[in-house]
């Protein structure tokens, strides 16, 4: 190579050294500016009801977070919904994956196929078809009013659990992939029986899975608007409030919620990594 | 109960999978059956619908609503492409260049999850309004002319779903990128190859079940959407997901909307089971990943 040929190189190392993280940042400032926008606007005191523009600095939305119409029942709604639907997709979820990991047995394709669909299918197609069902259900004689319809609380709760079941059993089934088969062999060579082998070794094995599963089941029935909007009826989710309120205006409560349901998260997330390293490094593993 | 069980060992497999089973049958199968038969009736919400087995309505709903098929396509094309532009280079430098940064950037990739997304998207409004934070600065700075306008328009819808969708596209990109072993990199180098032929001809096919992957995850929430057109765009920027919201929950029209509903799922699902039969369902949601 000649020596005129080296600086072009050079500087086309130094720029791939270079364009590669800024462009990364840019990426994370992409995805994180929404975030703390938010958060920033949590402390915000805007003049009138819609809070898109920065006033002034005050933390008396803080100091009253519940403090609008509709709000707390909203909040509340939505809290009860994700921990009703938490516990019922993933005990639903962990008992299809553990047949699906660990038997052989006719019509498993159609049993993965049906976890399959509904992931692939669009939110929007998921809640208008919800509806038909619970429009349909006028005239029901045998089921009481409220049930099925008119729509609330339950249509809401079936809607959630309905679309967490298949990302329960997905989590579920890459956790059990490398289980340790030979523990619980060992359990029942020692006598005991599968009733007693299961919560004793098995389950606190799966444990983690299990939390990860039902993390996942919480966070997005927390979060969803799309098939919500289909099966609440009158009733109020959190999403569904803010997204009735954008149109009169934002309260900054909205966002002081949002900060903390964030916060919450992240406490989270830091706490399974750190007791996912702990067992990682404990001896014996 | 037990010594049966371990008798007929598919007895517990069904056992286990009744509950879940059934359960989706009853609110994904039924509904979704239920929702086809709707789409064949006539009739006004006044004088209540019946059914008519109208199989006219499919060619009358796509021609009446071509455009907003074409609409979600275009942005959810359009989408895809730009969080594989914006997640490709991220995943890769996570992925090779993250070092002891990796956890951090994984959990800053994934921070916006624990948002709403009603109220990511609303985020949007603000840092893209008229006289916000990044259009206002820049007008300021004399870059840009007053007149311009992001909100409202197209390119607001196609930024706020690449934004929405960008973990899904980022995610299953690392998953893929951060098996390849740096030897076969270093081998690829070894052997004379340039950086980009080294990205084309041996990252890229490597990384391809990522990409095909991140794609559908991005692609069929994306086709779907009618948040970011309703709170980011204008009447003329309607995808189908909007159509159907407002069918169903503005003026009742039943079967307009449960036909629309039904061709935007049979469009995407025959494209995904195309794929899942050529790839395996297993590989297509990352359940090997683990």
């Amino acid at each position: 190579m000649s020596a005129a040929a080296r600086p072009p190189f050079r500087l086309r190392r130094r720029i791939g050294r270079w364009v590669l993280p800024i462009y990364a940042a840019f990426a994370i400032t992409f995805l994180t500016l929404p975030v703390i926008v938010m958060i920033i606007f949590s402390f915000n005191s805007p003049a009138g009801r819609s809070n898109l523009t920065w006033r002034e600095l005050s933390i008396d939305a803080w100091l009253d977070p519940l403090g609008r119409p509709g709000l707390a029942e909203a909040v509340t709604t939505s809290v009860l919904i994700a921990l009703l639907t938490t516990i019922i997709a993933t005990a639903l979820g962990v008992l299809i994956a553990l047949a699906l990991v660990r038997h052989t047995f006719r019509g498993k394709g159609i049993a993965n196929l049906l976890i399959f669909l509904p992931m692939s299918t669009p939110e929007i197609v998921l809640g208008t078809s919800l509806l038909t069902l619970f429009i349909g259900s006028v005239g029901w004689t045998f089921l009481p009013p409220g049930v099925l319809y008119p729509l609330g609380f339950p249509t809401i709760l079936i809607a959630h659990v309905m679309f967490s079941i298949s990302f329960v059993v997905v989590t579920m089934r890459a956790r059990l992939a490398g289980f340790p088969r030979h523990l619980e062999e060992a359990a029942m060579d020692l006598y005991a029986n599968e009733w007693s082998t299961f919560w004793r070794v098995t389950f606190p094995l799966i444990l983690p899975g299990v939390l990860a599963a039902a993390m996942l089941a919480f966070s997005l029935s927390i979060d969803d608007y799309v098939i919500t909007t289909f099966t609440s009826g009158q009733t109020k989710t959190f999403p569904i409030y803010i997204f009735g309120a954008q149109q009169r205006g934002i309260p900054v409560q909205v966002n002081v919620i949002g900060t903390m349901i964030f916060l919450v998260a992240v406490g989270f997330v830091a706490l399974s990594t750190f007791l996912g390293r702990r067992q990682q490094n404990a001896p014996g593993r | 109960m037990f010594a049966w069980l371990r008798r007929h060992p598919s007895a517990t497999a069904y056992l286990l999978l009744a509950p879940g089973i059934l359960y989706l049958a009853l609110f994904y199968v039924w509904p979704t059956v239920g929702m086809f038969l709707v789409s064949l009736e006539t009739g006004t919400i006044q004088t209540g619908y019946t059914q008519s087995w109208n199989f006219g309505v499919y060619p009358q709903v796509l021609g009446e609503y071509w455009g907003d098929f074409l609409n979600s396509i275009l942005y959810g094309g359009a989408a895809t492409l730009a969080t594989f532009a914006i997640g490709f280079p991220l995943a890769w430098f996570v992925a090779f260049r993250g070092g002891r940064y990796k956890t951090l950037l994984l959990f800053l990739i994934i921070a916006p999850f624990f948002t709403s997304f009603i109220l990511r998207t609303i985020s949007w409004k603000i840092i893209l309004a008229d006289n916000g934070f990044l259009l206002g600065t820049l007008k300021d700075l004399g870059l840009l002319p007053d007149e311009t306008r992001i909100l409202a328009t197209p390119v607001a819808v196609i930024a706020g779903i690449t934004y929405n969708f960008l973990p899904f596209m980022t995610l299953p990109l690392y998953v893929a990128l951060e098996k390849i072993p740096p030897s076969v990199l270093e081998a690829a180098q070894d052997l004379y190859a340039d950086p980009l032929s080294r990205l084309r001809r041996v990252t890229l096919p490597l990384a391809m079940p990522g990409v095909i992957a991140g794609s559908l995850l991005t692609f069929i929430p994306a086709v779907g959407d009618f948040v970011n057109a309703e709170l980011l765009g204008n009447p003329r920027t309607t995808m189908i997901g909007n159509v159907i919201q407002a069918r169903f929950l503005k003026v009742s029209d039943y079967p307009t909307g449960a036909a629309l509903a039904f061709i935007l799922m049979a469009a995407i699902l025959t494209g995904v089971l195309v794929y899942a039969r050529l790839a395996g369902t297993e590989e297509l949601y990352g359940a090997r990943a683990g």
